[in-house]
């Protein structure tokens, strides 16, 4: 059954090897099994999956008895615990430039949400920090996507500097850094159309904007339900662009979000922000340990370390 | 039928350059397929069955353990039914509509301008009717496509209740005597209740103006979207009764395997896939070319 959890997955095994003193390769065996499931369910990308179980097997193994746990509940505690590693801390803080502007460029695929999040941004910015952006629409291609961005704009009463749909994105992204230094604001995101990353053209034009603008921070903003392509997607931007965090958006369905772990694993930049909902205030920083717990499917962790 | 006859001979033809059917060819069908997102429970499922058929059948020669590859592959997507399973539900009198559906930003909008494009080329008056009230710039956006495409656009303003836009719309499309309506919704994710009650709502408005309507419910999925577009089929079925899918950006490396496990699991069938964000950027599916895809990268080794 696809979707049940590993807390779930794990019990029968578990079951078997409660009360045994040592956990042998064979029981450590049975149980990265399972967390394969539980991963590979998730989305997590299979190559990853596989480092990652390496990992686990090799602090799992003939590990030492902890009194107040089971092997079962240690293989767990080890699996959350290199998840949650692997995800790295908590890190929500944006970038400071020595001289403001500071810039932010908004980069990812198709519908991913960089419009949405270039609006939430601007929002925490001024709320949290009392910060002034100047959102920059450089979405030329996309029909309506400067609308867009302008009605956003209206709802946080905050400017946006927009050239039309017939001056290049390098351009525009030119004289919005000239317009934000002219009327002193801190802040400048760049909301940038969606592309593909196997398209060159249009990747190239990324390439330019940050040649030219030289920005402090390129998020990728990618769908928390992207599947195993995850992995090509962060490489090719990342790659291309050295982005310097990621921005998870859509976090409040109900998919696992294992891109989650693909993205960090391949581009080793920090996870920074978590879109939680379509309105300008859901946007929170992205907790790792959360995530770990919710790719594996282990919404009551505690519970079953008590079972087991 | 003779797509199901090329769909196995192409599989064939791909299984042929494994010269041995070991463990290690069952590992790299896994990897492929589960790279593909067709999801682990379906791969294994189907890995299993394979190996114990050719156990079954004491088969040895790997050209027959090839032909069992390609008759499960098909049977897989196929089922009972034939190839018309990837036709549009279009009558040629009267007013059909067609309503979309799905999660954020997978290309609904898009697709409806796509769509319009292609039922116009085949001679059709074509209306749409801008259901997303909700996300900013989303009404902009069909209009936009509705001028690109050369049909009416019916509206109301940004916030206004979606299920009056598509009652208007209705009146509008039976006053034009057109032939097709499409239906644009806001996006919304499956798990939110009061949304897809909202969409319940919309369609039955349709259902009751019409008799017969919608004729289809089109689901569209972001070819990107792993193993959450199950969810997704179930949810928006359970509540809009989704009569076909439509499979977006599949122009990228993404392969939408879960669209395979879907039809199995839900017997909803894919009629389009979008390629891209220009007009005639939407074609109608081929499951051999899309299976052909998964492999794309095991062929190339
Ligand atoms: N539920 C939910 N919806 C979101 C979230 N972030 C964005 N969206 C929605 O996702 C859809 C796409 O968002 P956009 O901001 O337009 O995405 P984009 O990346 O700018 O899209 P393009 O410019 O076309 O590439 C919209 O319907 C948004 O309302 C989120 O965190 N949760
Ligand atoms: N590459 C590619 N991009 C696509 C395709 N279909 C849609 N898009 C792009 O995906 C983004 C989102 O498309 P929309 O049509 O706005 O999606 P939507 O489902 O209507 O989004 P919401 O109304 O916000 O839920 C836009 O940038 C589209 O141009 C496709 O087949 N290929
Ligand atoms: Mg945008
Ligand atoms: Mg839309």
């Amino acid at each position: 059954m696809a979707f049940e959890g590993l807390a779930d997955r794990l019990q029968n095994t578990i079951q078997r090897i409660k009360g045994k003193g040592k956990v042998t390769e064979q029981d450590v065996k049975e149980m990265t099994r399972e967390v394969r499931l539980a991963l590979l369910e998730a989305d997590v990308n299979f190559k990853v999956v596989k480092q990652f179980i390496n990992k686990i097997k090799e602090r799992a193994v003939g590990q030492e008895i902890m009194e107040s746990l089971t092997p079962g509940q240690q293989v767990i505690k080890v699996v959350k615990e290199e998840l949650t590693n692997l995800m790295g801390g908590e890190q929500s803080k944006i970038a400071v430039a020595d001289r403001p502007p500071t810039v932010i460029m908004m980069v990812g695929l198709q519908g991913a949400g960089k419009t949405t999040t270039t609006g939430k941004l601007a929002n925490l910015l001024r709320k949290k920090q009392n910060r002034n952006p100047l959102l920059v629409a450089a979405d030329i291609y996309r029909p309506a996507a400067i609308n867009q961005l302008q009605t956003l704009g209206k709802q946080l009463n905050m400017p946006v500097f927009s050239l039309g749909t017939e001056v290049s994105p390098v351009e525009i992204a030119n004289q919005a850094i000239e317009q934000a230094k002219a009327e002193h604001h801190d802040y400048v995101i760049i909301d940038t159309a969606g592309r593909l990353h196997v398209d060159s053209d249009l990747m190239e034009e990324l390439t330019q904007i940050k040649e030219n603008v030289k920005p402090d921070e390129i998020f990728l903003v990618v769908d928390a339900m992207t599947g195993q392509d995850a992995v090509n997607v962060a490489e090719s931007f990342n790659e291309q662009l050295d982005i310097t965090g990621v921005v998870l958006t859509k976090l409040d369905g109900d998919t696992r979000g294992g891109a989650a772990l693909s993205i960090k694993a391949v581009t080793d930049t920090p996870i920074k922000f978590a879109g939680m909902g379509e309105k300008l205030t859901d946007l929170e920083a992205f907790h790792p340990e959360r995530m770990a717990s919710r790719i594996l499917g282990m919404g009551d962790v505690l519970s079953l370390i008590e079972k087991a | 039928s003779k797509t199901r006859g090329s769909f196995s001979s192409k599989i064939n033809d791909l299984v042929a350059r494994y010269r041995k059917v070991d463990e290690d060819f069952f590992e790299d069908l896994e990897e492929i397929l589960i790279s593909a997102d067709v999801g682990v429970t379906t791969v294994m499922d189907l890995i299993d069955e394979l190996k114990m058929e050719v156990k079954r059948r004491n088969i040895k020669d790997s050209n027959d353990v090839k032909e069992v590859i390609s008759e499960k592959l098909v049977d897989i997507y196929y089922g009972e039914d034939d190839e018309t399973i990837e036709d549009l539900n279009i009558h040629h009198d009267g007013l059909n509509i067609v309503l979309f559906v799905g999660v954020n930003g997978v290309g609904k909008t898009t697709t409806i301008g796509k769509l319009a494009h292609r039922l116009k080329n085949e001679g059709k008056k074509v209306v749409l009717a801008a259901g997303d009230t909700f996300r900013a710039g989303a009404i902009e956006q069909l209009e936009v496509w509705g001028e690109r495409v050369g049909v009416e656009v019916i509206k109301h303003s940004e916030g206004s209740d979606p299920a009056a836009v598509i009652f208007d719309g209705i009146q509008a499309a039976k006053s034009r005597g057109a032939d097709v309506l499409l239906c644009d919704t806001a996006g919304r994710l499956q798990n939110k209740v009061n949304l897809m009650n909202e969409l319940s709502k919309v369609k039955r408005v349709i259902e009751r103006e019409v008799p017969g309507a919608p004729h289809e419910v089109l689901l569209v999925l972001d070819a990107t979207t792993g193993q959450n577009a199950m969810s997704q089929a179930k949810t928006f079925s359970e509540s809009t009764n989704v009569t076909g899918i439509v499979l977006s950006k599949l122009d990228g490396t993404a392969k939408g395997g879960i669209v395979l496990a879907i039809r199995n699991e839900l017997d909803i069938p894919v009629k389009f896939v979008g390629l891209g964000e220009k007009v005639d950027d939407l074609q109608q599916f081929d499951p051999n070319a899309f299976v052909y895809g998964l492999f794309a990268d095991m062929l190339e080794e």
